[in-house]
């Protein structure tokens, strides 16, 4: 990485942490919290479970509203503020402060994800008073998380590049829906027929497929998780942030800031 | 007092007045609305609907449906209700949600299969419930165990309950006993020592407090049963010899050559009635027991006793 994006990136990861957004982690902790010390009064053998659950499917939401909140406002805000301008007269480029902002933002979630993470495992010790050594799976779980939030932040990134912060939130939220339901589409798409099939097809492999990047609950009931899917999950993750990275500076690049 | 004082004062007070009314209020609504409706409504049934909107959170909703089934289980049960209409839907939707939460099956077969209040009376629901937690965990022999438990406590089914008891023992890493219990349901099914078994391995194969807890429940039910029988023979042996119901449980004792009147697992002493039934002191603190309660016995709330 250039200096000039390093250089970007702290200053995203500044502004976040200026704008409160590690804040969320003060509602993830009384959640997470309430829910180690609760939950084993009002229901029977799942606290160990619902620790996890509850504690990965937080992590996972608490990131992806931040990924599209803060994502789409990265490009719009620089603008708005006239603070863009500042930084393109620099010999900085385009390009470099697209993937710049994507690192900002991407360094304050796995920040983030971090202290989450350790909420999770004290909450974990609290109810089971130990680890066992499949819990380990919970770092693989953790992994996927935030390689979800990179795909949202790239998807932020390309959506905020070219539309107004408002709808890029609904673009970006719309596609974590349909991303998450990306295995029934493609269910879909192998029961239609002709033109149907292909497009159903297409949009199938064209949405980012998180259901492949959620393994909270296997990770719960301690079932092991294949190194293969691991690297697949990965290059999926390098190849798909790429591509809308890619979008994103095309886009910004011949975008009239005038 | 500066203004800015007097502001705060003021903004701090109707906060506190107006927080401490809404919830007078509040109570007071609750009080007012019917909750009949709904305590009993479940608003989505389809257990694939549920999966979808989950957006893949999948293990979560399960959590939140189970504890919803126990809640609503708990609640009926307290209250000694007769009915449990969402309890089978509610438990089918959390093990759709989570095909491997065990206790979703455990449990909910406890739940489900008892006659009223302790259960649903639905034997055959918890059959399904349990025969899809095997299809989805079959290297769990406890599954098979909870499914054997149906068959021989609600359904009397023996044979397939010794056929699932055989199936579940030849999984690896079964308990010993199931194959006793295989053997003993070709046998010996009516027998209390073949129930004895039951419970005693159900206590002894968990450690999970609520299962330990009802199997005591059983087991000192079962003795209060078993009791309560050979003493119901001993009267009427009595009544064959003598032409009458005996006054007293001592005159039973003398003329069976008894130590002393039998005592419940509480030591408290079995009791005789005017018309020769044998009575339990305190039938309330027998959940389970089918024999030893006066006719116009209706049960409390349930009481549980940690150690037997």
């Amino acid at each position: 990485m250039n200096a000039r994006i390093a250089h970007i990136a702290s200053n995203t990861f500044r502004e976040a942490v200026r704008d409160r957004v590690l804040y969320n982690l003060i509602a993830f902790a009384v959640l997470i919290s309430a829910a180690a010390i609760f939950i084993g009064e009002i229901s029977i053998e799942i606290e160990r479970l619902v620790v996890i659950n509850l504690g990965l499917t937080a992590v996972s939401l608490f990131g992806v509203v931040i990924a599209i909140f803060v994502g789409i406002g990265l490009v719009s805000k620089e603008i708005e503020k006239r603070t863009l301008y500042t930084v393109l007269s620099r010999p900085v480029r385009r390009w470099e402060f697209i993937v710049g902002k994507f690192f900002g933002l991407a360094g304050t979630l796995v920040v983030n994800t971090f202290f989450m993470a350790l909420g999770v495992f004290g909450a974990l010790l609290y109810v089971a008073h130990r680890f066992y050594g499949a819990d380990s799976s919970i770092f693989i779980a953790l992994y996927f998380i935030i390689l979800q939030f990179l795909i949202i932040c790239a998807l932020a990134l390309l959506f905020s590049s070219f539309s107004s912060p408002l709808l890029s939130a609904v673009f970006a939220f719309s596609l974590f829906i349909i991303g998450s339901f990306a295995d029934d589409l493609r269910g879909f798409a192998t029961l239609a027929h002709g033109l149907t099939r292909w497009v159903a097809t297409g949009v199938a492999y064209l949405v980012p497929n998180f259901s492949a990047l959620n393994v909270i609950s296997a990770v719960a009931h301690q079932q092991p998780i294949g190194w293969g899917l691991v690297l697949q999950n990965t290059l999926y993750t390098l190849f798909y942030t790429a591509m809308a990275l890619s979008g994103a500076v095309l886009i910004f690049d011949r975008r009239d800031l005038k | 007092m500066s203004s800015r004082g007097r502001t705060t004062l003021a903004a701090a007070t109707c906060l506190v007045v107006s927080l401490f009314a809404s919830v007078i209020l509040l109570q007071n609504i609750d009080r007012i609305r019917p909750h009949d409706i709904a305590d009993d409504a479940l608003f989505i049934s389809s257990p694939k609907m549920l999966q979808r909107a989950s957006l893949g959170f999948n293990g979560l909703m399960a959590c939140i449906y189970w504890t919803r089934t126990v809640q609503y289980f708990g609640h009926r049960h307290y209250n000694r209700e007769h009915t449990y209409n969402e309890l089978a839907p509610l438990l089918e939707i959390t093990a759709a949600l989570d095909p491997h939460l065990l206790p979703a099956y455990q449990f909910g077969a406890s739940f489900l299969a008892p006659a009223p209040p302790n259960g649903a009376g639905q034997p055959e629901r918890a059959v399904q419930l349990i025969r899809y937690g095997i299809g989805h965990n079959p290297g769990n022999w406890r599954l098979y165990y909870d499914l054997g438990f149906v068959y021989y406590t609600e359904l009397h089914d023996f044979k397939k309950a010794g056929e699932v008891f055989d199936a579940g023992s030849k999984i690896a890493g079964a308990h010993p006993f199931m194959k006793i219990l295989a053997a003993d349901m070709a046998e010996n099914a009516q027998d209390f020592n073949t129930a004895r078994l039951l419970w005693s391995a159900a206590y002894e194969s968990s450690q999970e407090s609520n299962i330990r807890e009802n199997a005591v429940e059983h087991l000192r039910s079962l003795q209060v049963d078993e009791d309560v029988t050979n003493l119901q023979n001993a009267v009427g042996r009595f009544v064959q010899a003598n032409g009458r119901i005996p006054t007293s449980l001592w005159e039973v004792v003398n003329a069976e050559h008894l130590r002393g009147i039998p005592v419940d697992p509480d030591g408290n002493p079995y009791e005789l009635s005017l018309d020769g039934q044998v009575l339990v002191a305190n039938p309330d603190d027998f959940l389970f027991i089918t024999k030893g309660m006066p006719e116009s016995y209706k049960r409390g709330a349930p009481r549980f006793h940690a150690k037997s």
